[in-house]
């Protein structure tokens, strides 16, 4: 039982997480990042065109805050987690780190870095070497960076799973030997094992079944309270997403369409795909059944190859017109801290709506 | 079977019939046990559990993986390896016992009678044949058509799915088409026979929320236009909100509450209902500082623990002295054809609902 238990580092940190996290410190900041794949073909392997995965997007993050990308599949979230943690090479724009420029760093140059930023994967089956014990997986940082710790890797090794709700007698068994949950525990524990400053969690609980789902998002919650960590999560699901964040970025494309306070965006979304994407959540409400609007989109997401002019979300967009095709919008801020790309704005006057009903009229 | 919805349609003032003793329920299942022996023991997927679906009506099943949802509909669907499965009980369609029924004759059955949808539309399309071609296929197998009629009727399927221009899209293979499409050409397929009873299994569990959306929207308009008997299987309560007219919790095999949607989650009697619904966070309500996890891990399938199955995870199993660690609660009806297995007494239920787990919600 106890070993399961979640809450186990809850006890002392009680402390209410609010929106006021922003500390005004920027640990990460991202300027007009951009990430295109070559599509090449041909004997000459000549490039006829790119898959513009991730293209432009600014944006920055605040020490101790969890900022959350959402978006579905294929709008270039996890390409972007991929780019902050520098797996993949940006094809242009900036990322900041801790003041300082880390967009080109060599792998070498990174290596100093990867304390710092870590990433907890999705798949806990696949992130996990089978072949190895979990004392070698959690003790693998240690050892890659060459760290002393005081009492030995073993201990420290110990601590971590202790930390995470695992027994410190899990040091020796396979990774076989656990349920999803703890498989994801045991890849957090990696994570934590350099204390980094910002961690890259690209879905961190969606292959994980929704009881277990809570005992991780506690267990995440908790750690950053602890350890004063940030966190960049990637997340297509919206009721984890407004749990755990304190500000949302909603992608499309490759492009950030709507970035707001975790209030802010679920009450007043003012991006029609932000809106379309919180009217077609499932509510498990069986009163609101039959009487809560929902707005259908159209069809699936362009391909980002031929990505549509203008506004990427124009063809599925119910609001679309002339403008739409010829201007993009830009990522204006239409209220403090609330910044939206789009020239027809939802709840630009209203104060309050419902965050799940019926949004538009 | 019109009499059986005409009560349900009266509320509460009928007593409908207890759910597994339905006469007119076009799917029966009495007693349903399917164990794999395997060589560290046997391993009881279902163990005793009994349910009933008539025609115009969705059920929902939900429970954590292992709970033992999808082997009840493969063994349904006849779908078990025959020797790896040992399936006892009664499934009854339309009065006609499947189990133990010739392989052969299943197989007719499967198809024009039921049909089902599976979970990852990839896996179960085959990749070498044309989405036409396996429609018509399964549309020949059952009505002595010309290929040409048959094709007229896929092509009528894909439209009636919402493929934009079946047409053209009828001689495309799978992998042209995008996550959502396939589901689509999957229920489309699965359809062309008009089945009597549609299982869907965790229908929409791959897609994104906007697709999630239509293919809800899509599996309830077709069900009203063909009158079919509907079993949904997920994990997602939202989903099943949307949906089911009943709702069947699953845990370790066993039903463990059964009710209308309304009943399970306005007045859910059983404490692992109480856990999933606390381990949720909900788009319609305010955000709660903390989700409720449930500990631990579910039990394993071999060493079903003694008594109730939920008791190392319930935080009540000691309200009846070892009641719970000892006897397996029964599976009975507490009134207005809710059904739950737990030892708790009615006022303990009511309490504990009432000021423990509904104003955490």
């Amino acid at each position: 039982m106890s070993i399961e238990n979640g809450d186990a580092v809850s006890a002392q940190t009680e402390t209410e997480p609010t929106e006021s996290k922003r500390t005004g410190e920027a640990l990460l900041t991202v300027e007009g990042l951009t990430k295109h794949f070559p599509i090449r073909k041909g004997l000459l392997q000549r490039q006829v065109g790119a898959v513009q995965a991730v293209d432009g997007l600014n944006f920055d993050v605040q020490k101790g805050e969890t900022l959350s990308l959402v978006g579905e599949s294929g709008c270039g979230k996890t390409t972007t987690g991929r780019l902050l943690t520098r797996l993949l090479e940006p094809t242009a724009g900036k990322i900041v780190f801790d003041g300082k420029d880390i967009s080109h760093l060599s792998v070498g140059k990174m290596r100093p870095l990867r304390r710092d930023i870590q990433m907890i994967f999705q798949d806990p089956y696949s992130s996990l070497n089978p072949r190895h014990t979990v004392g070698t997986i959690v003790g693998a940082p240690f050892k890659l960076q060459n760290v002393k710790t005081e009492h030995g890797t073993k201990r420290a090794v110990q601590d971590l799973l202790a930390l995470v709700g695992l027994s410190p007698e899990h040091y020796n068994r396979y990774p076989h030997e656990f349920s999803g949950g703890q498989r994801q525990r045991i890849g957090i524990a990696r994570t934590l094992a350099l204390r980094p400053k910002l961690i890259v969690a690209d879905e961190p609980v969606s292959a994980l079944d929704v009881s277990i789902q809570a005992q991780v998002v506690n267990l995440l919650e908790d750690l950053q309270n602890e350890f004063d960590l940030t966190y960049v999560m990637i997340a297509h699901d919206l009721s984890v997403v407004r749990h755990v964040s304190d500000r949302v970025a909603v992608m499309y494309l490759g492009k950030i369409m709507e970035i707001a306070d975790r209030t802010a965006l679920y009450e007043r979304p003012m991006h029609p795909y932000t809106v379309a994407l919180l009217s077609a959540v499932p509510i498990p409400d069986t009163s609101r059944r039959g009487n809560r609007e929902r707005i259908r989109l159209q069809g699936d997401v362009p391909s980002p190859v031929n990505p549509p002019s203008g506004c990427r979300f124009r063809t599925r967009c119910w609001k679309a017109q002339e403008i739409c095709k010829v201007e993009e919008p830009p990522l204006a801020e239409l209220a403090p801290g609330h910044r939206a790309a789009c020239h027809f704005p939802e709840n630009t006057d209203k104060l309050t709506i419902d965050p799940t009903g019926a949004a538009h009229s | 079977m019109s009499e059986f919805s005409e009560d349900s349609l009266d509320g509460g003032a009928v007593i409908r019939p207890e759910p597994s003793k339905n006469p007119d329920a076009f799917l029966q299942v009495r007693g349903l046990r399917v164990h794999f022996p395997t060589d560290d023991g046997v391993v009881k997927s279902v163990d005793d559990l009994s349910f009933s679906v008539a025609r115009g009506k969705t059920l929902g099943i939900v429970g954590e993986s292992g709970s033992g949802k999808s082997v009840t509909s493969l063994s349904v669907m006849g779908l078990h390896k025959a020797g790896t499965a040992k399936i006892t009980g009664e499934i009854l369609l339309d009065g006609q016992n499947l189990v133990g029924m010739d392989a052969e004759k299943v197989r007719a059955l499967r198809g024009k009678r039921m049909a089902m949808i599976f979970q990852d539309p990839l896996s179960a399309m085959h990749p070498f044949y044309t989405v036409g071609n396996q429609i018509i296929e399964a549309y020949r197998v059952h009505n002595k058509v010309t290929k040409a009629v048959a094709r007229k009727h896929a092509i009528d399927m894909l439209d009636k799915v919402g493929i934009p221009n079946p047409k053209g899209r009828v001689d495309d293979y799978p992998h042209q088409f995008s996550g959502g499409m396939r589901q689509r050409a999957m229920i489309a397929m699965a359809l062309s026979c008009d089945p009597e009873l549609l299982i869907a299994d965790e229908p929409t569990t791959a897609l994104d929320v906007t697709v999630q959306a239509q293919i809800l929207d899509l599996i309830r308009d077709l069900q009203q236009e063909f009158n079919s008997a509907v079993i949904i299987i997920t994990h997602d309560l939202g989903v099943v909100a949307e949906l089911a007219d009943d709702i069947m919790v699953m845990y370790a095999g066993r039903a463990v509450e059964y009710s209308t949607a309304e009943d399970i989650f306005n007045s859910p009697q059983h404490p692992y209902t109480w856990g999933l619904l606390g381990s949720m966070p909900r788009l319609d309500r305010d955000r709660t500082e903390r989700l409720l996890p449930i500990p631990g891990t579910p039990p394993s399938l071999i060493n079903v623990p003694d008594g109730c199955p939920f008791n190392p995870r319930c935080a009540y199993a000691n309200l009846n002295g070892d009641l719970s660690m000892t006897v397996r609660p029964e599976f009975r009806d507490i009134g207005g054809d809710h059904h739950i297995a737990c030892h708790l007494s009615a006022e303990d239920r009511v309490r504990i609902w009432d000021t423990e787990i509904r104003p955490k919600l």
